[in-house]
């Protein structure tokens, strides 16, 4: 049964900010401006099949700066994602490339339906780009699509991204324009960090990356936990821990041969790191793997628990659900 | 293509579409036989005198574009695809059966001539509107077709696309409802009140006719006027039906959404749809 919470009590910390949009960039940190949008206009340029389409959230997917480039190429449907996704099935069918944007709790709770049978059924170059995946708003459960990935894992056809970074997502916007099918990408919209561009990263669909090498832990990551690994190399290492990170952005088809290869190599202890629920993300998709494949390494998950999140400042809640770059040091510490 | 303008030709189509469409249910001894009877006029004017197609090559890219969002009313969308000879009519046999074209349900995938996966309800008018828009942007003449039930009417998604198409002003998408008044748990306006429809569709900005749906006559008319209208709205056709038309029998059956057939009534059911013809 449903509980009302307890007033805050005088003297408890006040609370901060659980405003929908919170930046995922720390103070001080290096950032793009609306990758997204900017590398659309550019693939645009060159691809006159590409429109935009929204339901109301273009000025908070990025898409207004499409919108303002290209308005007759840019659809407003709209505050009705059903409606959205079946009609970007309709202008995939007619030769276009849709990319289609709203927030990942409507795309993937809303409109499931309508993507799995107008969109992945009939194999539609549909692009579905999705703002506040995860746990990156502090609004409540309402805004906070902890498990997006589950959902489109599970759907024949579709392709899953979890991109990291602005860098990231400049390179797959053309990456998955050149991919015929059906894509779910998660969006980092608004001041959005850089941080693989010092690793001479490059996306490539489908592919793994070792981002750095090390010989005690494996954390296999993708989103945004892939900078919070890298960010919490430097505490491991001052505590004498030499972690390897690899980023896996393509959650759906996985890339079994790079997982296999490095979570195969012996002595590292394996711990997978992803902005989403335990269930059905890319821990299990990983654990699954391992089991299937008789790779065994001793294996954890930092990961968002199975319950409702709570609403606050994103910097509380990534720290009180394990997420946050201190969390993510002090945990794998405990487990070696 | 094929363009025929004499109503009496197409009573005979709608009759081919009846007799194939009862042929199939035979095979299963199953379908949405009176749904599929039910629609066979509005199915004969729009394939044989409303749309341009080409039967040897049903993703022509200047086709009229047909959406089945009642995917259940597939058993009569085959029987026209076959009477236009868009589905060869040997494969009447197969339907329903592993490794048809022709499953109970209409999808996309399976089967030539057909446009959407269905089965899903309320899925159709939503993606017309973005076929409609795509139409425009691509400057085509052809229009967008889509079949859809009173039933759906309850859909949200369903007015979510009747309103966007007004905003768009897509007047190259021509919406047809199947008002037969039956539903899944019963008639469909005691499950959910969906009158005054006209009026309804109307104040969301379309170009609204209702009319017999087993006149053929009727149908024609509404067809041509849908096309030739001016105002730059979406065009809708309300077309009120009898479930079972054609085979008084199972007209007068106490009516069902999935109305029983016994394994003898088939062949009874097509004599009876014969007799009628030639009274």
């Amino acid at each position: 049964m449903k509980t009302v919470r307890s007033a805050p009590q005088p003297g408890m910390p006040r609370p901060t900010t659980s405003a929908m949009i919170a930046s995922i960039a720390a103070e001080g940190q290096k950032t793009k401006p609306a990758p997204f949008g900017h590398a659309l206009v550019e693939l645009a340029r060159s691809r006159p099949d590409v429109v935009g389409m929204t339901a109301d959230l273009g000025k908070y997917t990025d898409l207004h700066i499409f919108a303002k480039e290209f308005p007759d190429r840019y659809y407003q449907m709209g505050m009705a994602e059903q409606l959205l996704f079946g009609a970007a099935s309709g202008l995939a069918a007619e030769g276009f490339m849709p990319f289609a944007t709203t927030y990942a709790v409507f795309a993937s709770r809303r409109a499931y339906d309508f993507i799995h049978q107008t969109i992945a059924e009939e194999d539609r170059n549909v692009k579905i780009v999705c703002a506040l995946p995860g746990l990156t708003s502090g609004y409540g459960p309402s805004h906070q699509a902890a498990e997006d990935l589950a959902l489109f894992r599970a759907m024949p056809n579709m392709t899953v991204i979890d991109p990291c970074d602005a860098h990231e997502i400049e390179q797959l916007v053309p990456g998955i324009a050149a991919h015929q099918g059906p894509v779910y990408m998660r969006l980092l919209r608004g001041q959005v960090p850089v941080v693989l561009d010092e690793y001479d990263y490059k996306f490539e669909l489908g592919k793994a990356k070792l981002i750095r090498d090390g010989k005690d832990v494996l954390i296999i990551s993708s989103g945004i936990m892939t900078m919070r690994a890298l960010e919490a190399l430097q505490t491991l290492k001052n505590d004498r821990v030499d972690a390897a990170v690899l980023h896996v952005p393509t959650i759906k088809p996985l890339d079994a041969e790079t997982i296999l290869r490095e979570a195969g190599k012996s002595g590292r202890l394996v711990v997978v790191a992803e902005n989403h629920t335990t269930i059905g993300g890319l821990g299990e998709a990983i654990a699954a793997l391992l089991m299937r494949s008789g790779v065994h390494p001793p294996f954890r998950q930092i990961a968002l628990p199975d319950e409702f999140l709570d609403a606050g400042a994103l910097p509380t809640l990534h720290d009180r659900y394990g997420i946050s770059t201190a969390e993510v040091a002090r945990q794998i510490k405990l487990w070696l | 293509m094929e363009t025929l303008t004499n109503t009496p030709k197409l009573a005979d189509r709608a009759y081919n579409i009846r007799r194939n469409a009862l042929r199939m249910g035979e095979v299963q001894g199953q379908g949405y036989i009176a749904q599929a009877l039910d629609i066979s006029d509005v199915l004969a004017v729009a394939y044989f005198h409303t749309m341009r197609y080409r039967p040897e090559d049903p993703s022509w890219e200047e086709r009229d574009r047909f959406l089945l969002s009642n995917g259940h009313y597939a058993i009569a969308l085959y029987a026209a695809l076959i009477e236009a000879g868009i589905v060869p009519e040997e494969e009447l046999e197969t339907y329903g059966s592993d490794e048809s074209r022709l499953p109970m349900s209409g999808m996309a995938s399976y089967t030539p001539g057909m446009e959407m996966s269905g089965g899903s309800l309320g899925l159709g008018l939503s993606i017309a509107v973005g076929i409609g828009l795509g139409l425009k942007r691509k400057k085509s003449e052809a229009r967008v077709y889509t079949l859809f039930s009173d039933g759906e009417l309850d859909e949200g998604s369903v007015w979510e696309a009747i309103q966007s198409a007004g905003h768009y002003k897509l007047d190259n998408l021509i919406g047809i409802v199947d008002v037969n008044n039956q539903q899944a748990d019963g008639p469909s306006t005691q499950v959910m009140a969906f009158e005054p429809l006209v009026e309804k569709l109307q104040a969301f900005g379309w170009f609204v006719q209702r009319i017999d749906g087993n006149d053929l006559d009727a149908v024609v008319a509404a067809f041509d006027a849908a096309k030739s209208h001016p105002a730059p709205k979406p065009r809708m056709i309300i077309a009120d039906t009898l479930m079972g038309k054609g085979v008084p029998f199972l007209e007068q059956r106490e009516k069902n959404h999935f109305i029983r057939v016994e394994q003898h009534e088939w062949q009874l059911a097509l004599a009876a749809l014969e007799a009628g013809r030639q009274a």
